[in-house]
């Protein structure tokens, strides 16, 4: 019973930890799918924390901050956007770009207004987000397993988190059953074609971005008003990256990012677990071991367990009107 | 009665300094098929995008339908019954059949209904134009003939009452063109008015009622196709006379310089391309190898000059072995008198950022006639290019311009310059005319027929089976990997065109 308790104990930080990943991974898909590569999720997602946490404690409402963390992710999509669909750059680069403002701009910002070392004050309540408990969860409790999974694992999250999850199908069916999910696809795969079938290209893409940045505000805002209270710089610790490498990992497709998110969320999960605790025969594990483990796995897999991750062909290719 | 479905008058369209469209005026009858023909980079294409609004005109107006239509984007062009069936297939690959004609023809937010509605309208289109296509299948799994179904099916289910299709029939096998032509006939007879833009004469004869030919963005003149003929066309689109057929005297062949024999090679997946394939070519001889594009000549040609590892077989050079199932080097063949023109000039062939001096030695850099000491010696470099400029007459004479701004032919005769000038004793040439203007072909037919006079063995891969029949001393057909029959250039189109279809024993079928 007691490794049973451990586990739920576990797999509850695993969904805890796993809910910005999947929101920015689904961010990410939005975007990519539409051939529009975007390795600037970290910076988006820091900016969009950072944001949230300032508005929800100079105007104390946890809405004001979600609100200001989407606009100011949106707003550096739409930088992202302009970058590389209107002046058809480089993504990467216009990535990394908005990676480092955001990383040097929160800093700056959060010392020139709060004077906290870059922090932003302590979130009280109201200000921040609160857990709901499912109906029944207390008097469930005391049935064995599922009642613990019940109140333990299911009952007691954010609210957001339960949109992250509830955004998984949602895409899958944007993707795959409305038109703006058939002309998206498409547009990651051939531009040319959605062009020539009287379909704006500029537009679409601008759209995917902004849904994109909307995803990443939510994100952001569920690290500095969620799981914590307030922003702390450099907050993101590059989830961002990992959840660029969960959607690869996920070649592109809604439910295997949950799943690859998941699975990188309970290595996360288990590495907060493990410090300081040593494994039987092993020993002790470095931390840094199990931080690094997302990335030394996603290496493995992709390079031949889970096949060829093929990206959206037109990906990370402006749009030009051939001649 | 309005009989004109579309009228273009004083069409003008710049990009930058070059002229692409100088006042042009073109009307083309309701219910006909009418032509455009015109050499690479005349400005067809550039015209037809203008009509389909993928540009907008300088100048100039358009009427359908007699009405003055401002065509801004595809949208306006399909809402005006203009369809289009591109060169490169406007399709998304991934997408299966259904989406890809629904795209952008959804019907509402939600796919559900408009898939439904889709599906009947492809049926009813299927029957009437007898266009059968599997809704479900995968695009990239379909050969490139279907697709192009795909491609006019789009445009049927968006209302198009005019059809354009662009260059059609270059990725087609002839019977896959005739049965095209079949399908425009059947098109026209249900009221349709089809505009068809091609560089191939045949074509235009074949199937057209009419023809407008453009030179250098002009709109030179517009003929009755019975009326006219390919000698008066031809000259037309080059603006002088020119030799369709090319003359050359019969071969003498000498001994034998490239043999190949049971030769397997397999492509990257893994698939076997070219299968116990065997043959020679003879000193003073030019062995042609037709065949559809993908039936091996690819992988053929690049095993036999050292680029793709063989599974199996032997390949002598002037009886010499060539390692082609180890690790033959493409360097020392051509030390070893092997020429390789190869099929896709702008990715094998050339480096398209260079200046044209340094892709005139590109692979015999190492050369000490180029070599001052370790360095290149830029001096000898730019004269011995400027000598195969004016030998080869690539235009324009300048071997510092970079690559990428001469146009198609002039891009391949500094390739076959730089190949033939060092006086190979084999050369294996890949789709010499892919992309090439007519006045080009001329040229380049006739240096092909001075290298077999000069005695060296030639061996010949083209999916255009006129230029085989007209270059090649003997035609060998591939088909599936396999050669499956070898016959005389003489040899009607129709049976060898089966035989490139892969029905063997032609002579039963042909009876």
């Amino acid at each position: 019973m007691e490794y049973f308790d451990t586990l739920i104990v576990i797999l509850q930080s695993t969904v805890r930890v796993s809910v910005p990943l999947i929101l920015a991974a689904l961010a990410g898909l939005y975007s990519e799918r539409a051939g529009i590569f975007d390795i600037g999720l970290e910076g988006k997602m820091l900016a969009a924390a950072f944001a949230g946490g300032a508005a929800a404690s100079v105007y104390g409402s946890a809405l004001v901050g979600l609100g200001a963390a989407v606009f100011v992710s949106v707003c550096l999509a739409l930088v992202h956007g302009f970058a590389s669909i209107t002046q058809r750059g480089n993504q990467i680069v216009s990535g990394v770009a908005i990676n480092f403002i955001a990383l040097g701009a929160t800093v700056i910002l959060g010392q020139a207004w709060f004077r906290q070392g870059g922090r932003t004050p302590q979130l009280g309540e109201g200000e921040r987000f609160t857990t709901v408990e499912l109906p029944f969860a207390a008097e469930l409790a005391d049935i064995p397993v599922l009642g613990s999974i019940y109140s333990n694992l299911l009952s007691g999250h954010f609210l957001l988190t339960y949109f992250a999850f509830a955004l998984v199908p949602f895409t899958w069916w944007v993707l795959y059953r409305t038109r703006f999910g058939l002309r998206l696809r498409a547009v990651g795969e051939n531009p040319g074609a959605v062009d020539t079938a009287g379909i704006s290209v500029i537009w679409l893409r601008y759209r995917a971005v902004i849904c994109c940045g909307i995803l990443c505000g939510i994100a952001g805002a569920y690290l500095s008003m969620a799981m914590t209270a307030g922003f702390v710089k450099g907050m993101t610790a590059g989830k961002g990256f990992i959840a660029l490498a969960a959607l690869i990992f996920a070649k592109w497709k809604p439910v295997n990012v949950m799943f690859a998110c998941l699975l990188f969320g309970f290595l996360d999960a288990m590495s907060i677990r493990m410090q300081g605790n040593s494994l039987p025969l092993i020993g002790e594990v470095p931390v840094q071991f199990m931080q690094a483990l997302p990335y030394i796995l996603t290496v493995i897999l992709l390079a031949g367990f889970i096949g060829k991750a093929i990206p959206p062909r037109a990906g990370g290719v402006p749009y030009v009107k051939e001649r | 009665m309005n009989d004109i479905a579309i009228e273009l008058k004083g069409i003008d369209k710049k990009f930058g300094l070059v002229h692409a469209n100088k006042n042009i005026n073109l009307s083309v009858r309701k219910g006909t098929i009418h032509g455009i023909i015109g050499e690479n980079g005349a400005g067809k294409s550039t015209l037809m995008s203008i009509l389909y609004g993928f540009y907008q005109a300088d100048n100039g107006d358009i009427f359908v339908d007699g009405r003055k239509t401002v065509i801004r984007d595809p949208n306006a062009a399909i809402a005006a019954g203009i369809g289009m069936v591109h060169q490169h297939f406007m399709l998304v690959e991934n997408f299966t059949v259904l989406e890809n004609i629904m795209l952008g023809a959804e019907e509402s937010q939600i796919l559900n209904a408009g898939i439904t509605k889709a599906r009947q309208e492809l049926k009813r289109l299927e029957q009437e134009y007898e266009l059968e296509v599997d809704p479900d299948a995968i695009i990239e799994e379909l050969p490139v003939g279907l697709q192009q179904r795909v491609e006019i099916l789009k445009a049927l289910y968006r209302g198009a009452e005019i059809l354009i299709l662009d260059e059609p029939t270059g990725v087609l096998t002839p019977a896959e063109a005739d049965h095209l032509f079949r399908i425009l006939e059947q098109l026209k007879e249900q009221g349709k008015t089809i505009l068809l833009i091609t560089h191939k004469l045949r074509e235009i004869m074949a199937v057209t009622d009419e023809v407008s030919v453009m030179r250098r963005g002009e709109m030179v003149a517009t003929r009755t196709t019975a009326e006219t003929s390919v000698e008066e066309l031809a000259e037309l689109m080059v603006g002088r006379h020119v030799l369709l057929h090319v003359e050359k005297g019969p071969a003498s062949p000498g001994e034998v310089m490239l043999s190949v024999e049971n030769l397997t090679v397999r492509d990257s997946r893994g698939v076997d391309m070219v299968r116990n394939v065997s043959f020679n070519v003879r000193a003073g001889e030019i062995v042609g190898i037709a065949g559809v594009a993908g039936n091996g000549q690819s992988e053929l040609l690049q095993a036999i000059s050292g680029i793709r590892r063989a599974v199996t077989g032997k390949v002598l050079l002037q009886g010499e072995p060539i390692h082609v199932t180890g690790k033959a080097d493409p360097s020392e063949l051509r030390h070893r008198g092997l020429a390789h023109v190869p099929e896709d000039r702008q990715h094998m062939g050339l480096v398209l950022k260079f200046d044209e001096s340094e892709n005139s030695i590109l692979g015999y850099h190492d050369d000490p006639k180029y070599l001052k000491g370790m360095f290149l010696d830029i001096d000898a470099i730019r004269k011995d290019a400027t000598n195969k400029i004016e030998k080869y007459d690539i235009r324009p004479p300048n071997p510092r311009l970079k690559t990428a701004n001469f146009s198609g032919g002039n891009q391949q005769k500094i390739v076959l310059a730089r190949e033939m000038e060092r006086d190979p004793a084999v050369l294996v040439i890949g789709q010499p005319t892919r992309g090439v203007d007519v006045g080009a072909i001329e040229f380049i037919h006739k240096r092909i027929i001075e290298m077999r006079d000069a005695g060296k063995a030639v061996l010949l891969v083209s999916v255009e089976l006129d230029e085989i029949r007209s270059l090649a001393d003997r035609v060998l057909v591939m088909f599936d990997g396999r050669i499956v029959g070898e016959r005389a250039p003489d040899t009607s189109e129709g049976e060898l065109g089966l035989l490139m279809a892969g029905v063997e024993d032609t002579k039963e079928a042909a009876q």
